[in-house]
């Protein structure tokens, strides 16, 4: 790992002020990515400013019966909060089923946004990679390619984001607030990450200058019959084939509300909304079910050892529906 | 060259060379002079002593490493020292003499060759806290409840970060089933 220089920040402000000042510098949240990232030379910083103990740490309710997390909020400690496990049932899930006890004790809620790609290419410097070296190639579109993406993809690139809590944040409409040097802004979570395009190395919509300071998550009621489903290699501490986050509203047998996001098969957290604009008031079935995971996948495209990922998907979002509409009843 | 004889070249070599921190260890103060970039792994075996802590995968995937920061699992591989100052580090040493949880690894056969020991140890006391502190676990059938089973299911998925290529697996589960039996806290 080449050497850098530490600096502990005491506030957003002077921790934002310190990255302007330090060329080629990086906030360290928990350090679980971006230390080991560092140690394969992926990353190499001049300088970390460590924003993990600043003021953010900490859930607070809100008046529109949603959330606040303040970006330094460990894993573990955002799994385990009482309003998290009651409102947002998927959430809780999704971080548990992600990493291990250890490194959700370590890892932050910003960190989870700024993760890297698992991409077995990124990471082998012996590989072509436009997102470790922009203009050099993609190996993994003619390699080994089971863990990578079917919808969204490029020519360019074709990895996957990592993250199962991000795909919770998807289907919640989370709201990612960021600060820089010319003050506030707040980010929709389906605008922060970006698809790959011909620029798979910039992977967010974050300035350089900027730190993610909360997530916020709105008030919404039907998240409680939620749930998030991981099918992977393994039965634990696995990276997701597919994910599912999901929560219904049904009523007299019928959609009311419904959010689905999907994991593990895009280059960001996949919000499905073609499933849902076919759900929406329709009746409650497995043809419903089945019709709308059709339409989300219909512009899917495998690379070959990933091609199972596109009828996996499918069934999967079948399987958690099938699963929420026996949970929440026929209101 | 510094001391470490790494890094020394360069405008800010100074800055980005060793440093002076101190880190509570198994309940006494010491300071140490490391560069920013020396894990809390490697300040632990390399400049403490303290090899009862070994180095497995060191990317994270093993779970060998693990210590117990204010009480919490860690792993000390994707720890930088410099980001634990002040926080209160217990190794296997610090587990005095023969922790109960110990006792009940030797008493269950929970291990074979013994590399991942006391990452296993340390591990099973904090996801032990963890349990107690109410946390769900993926399997648990329902997250906003508040009761929890102690099942063997759930040891699994809660160890599922501490990797044994013996497979002791049986006799780690068994020994952490009797000491949650037997009330153990670190």
């Amino acid at each position: 790992m080449k050497n850098f220089v530490y600096t502990r920040a005491d506030t957003t402000g002077g921790a934002i002020a310190l990255l302007s000042q330090q060329a080629n510098s990086k906030f360290l949240g928990g350090g679980t990515n971006l230390v080991d990232l560092m140690r394969e030379n992926i990353e190499q910083p001049d300088a970390l400013i460590d924003v993990s103990g600043l003021s953010s740490a900490g859930i607070s309710d809100l008046p529109d019966g949603g959330i606040s997390i303040g970006a330094a909020v460990k894993n573990s400690a955002v799994a385990n909060h009482r309003l998290v496990r009651e409102r947002y049932p998927l959430l809780a899930q999704a971080i548990l089923f992600g990493a291990s006890g250890q490194i959700r004790n370590m890892a932050t809620t910003g960190g989870n946004l700024m993760q890297r790609t698992r991409c077995h290419y990124f990471y082998d410097e012996a590989a072509r990679c436009n997102k470790r070296v922009p203009g050099s190639g993609c190996d993994a579109t003619g390699g080994f390619n089971r863990m990578h993406a079917i919808l969204g993809a490029s020519e360019n690139c074709i990895a996957t984001h990592p993250s199962d809590m991000c795909v919770a944040f998807a289907a919640l409409d989370a709201i990612v607030h960021v600060e820089g040097p010319s003050g506030q802004r707040t980010i929709p979570f389906d605008a922060f990450h970006r698809l790959p395009g011909d620029m798979p190395h910039v992977e967010t919509n974050l300035r350089p200058d900027e730190l993610i300071t909360s997530i916020q998550l709105p008030g919404l009621p039907f998240a409680k019959t939620s749930r998030y489903r991981k099918v992977r290699d393994r039965a634990s501490y696995a990276f997701a084939l597919v994910s599912v986050a999901a929560a219904l509203d049904t009523e007299n047998g019928l959609i009311r509300n419904v959010r689905i996001a999907l994991g593990g098969v895009a280059h960001k957290p996949w919000r499905a909304y073609q499933a849902e604009n076919v759900l929406g008031g329709a009746a409650v079935s497995i043809e419903t079910f089945q019709r709308a995971a059709e339409a989300e996948l219909a512009g899917a495209r495998g690379y070959g050892y990933n091609d199972f990922k596109i009828e996996l998907a499918m069934r999967l979002i079948v399987s958690v529906l099938s699963e929420l509409s026996a949970v929440g009843g026929q209101r | 060259m510094t001391e470490l004889g790494l890094d020394s070249v360069g405008p800010d070599a100074a800055s980005r060379a060793s440093t002076m921190i101190a880190l509570r260890i198994n309940g006494a103060a010491h300071a140490l002079r490391i560069e920013p970039r020396v894990s809390l792994l490697d300040a632990l075996r390399e400049y403490m002593g303290l090899t009862g802590t070994k180095k497995g995968c060191n990317q994270g995937a093993c779970g060998a490493c693990t210590v117990l920061v204010d009480g919490e699992r860690t792993l000390s591989c994707l720890a930088l020292a410099v980001q634990y100052e002040g926080r209160q580090i217990t190794t296997i040493e610090g587990l005095g003499e023969l922790h109960p949880m110990q006792d009940a690894f030797v008493k269950n056969d929970g291990f074979q060759c013994g590399y991942c020991t006391p990452g296993q140890i340390c591990s099973a006391i904090g996801m032990l806290r963890e349990f107690e502190n109410g946390l769900p676990s993926a399997v648990t059938s329902d997250v906003s409840a508040t009761l929890m089973e102690f099942s063997d299911e759930e040891i699994k998925e809660r160890m599922s970060g501490n990797l044994c290529r013996c497979g002791a697996y049986v006799g780690i589960c068994a020994a952490i089933r009797q000491a949650h039996e037997s009330g153990v806290t670190l």
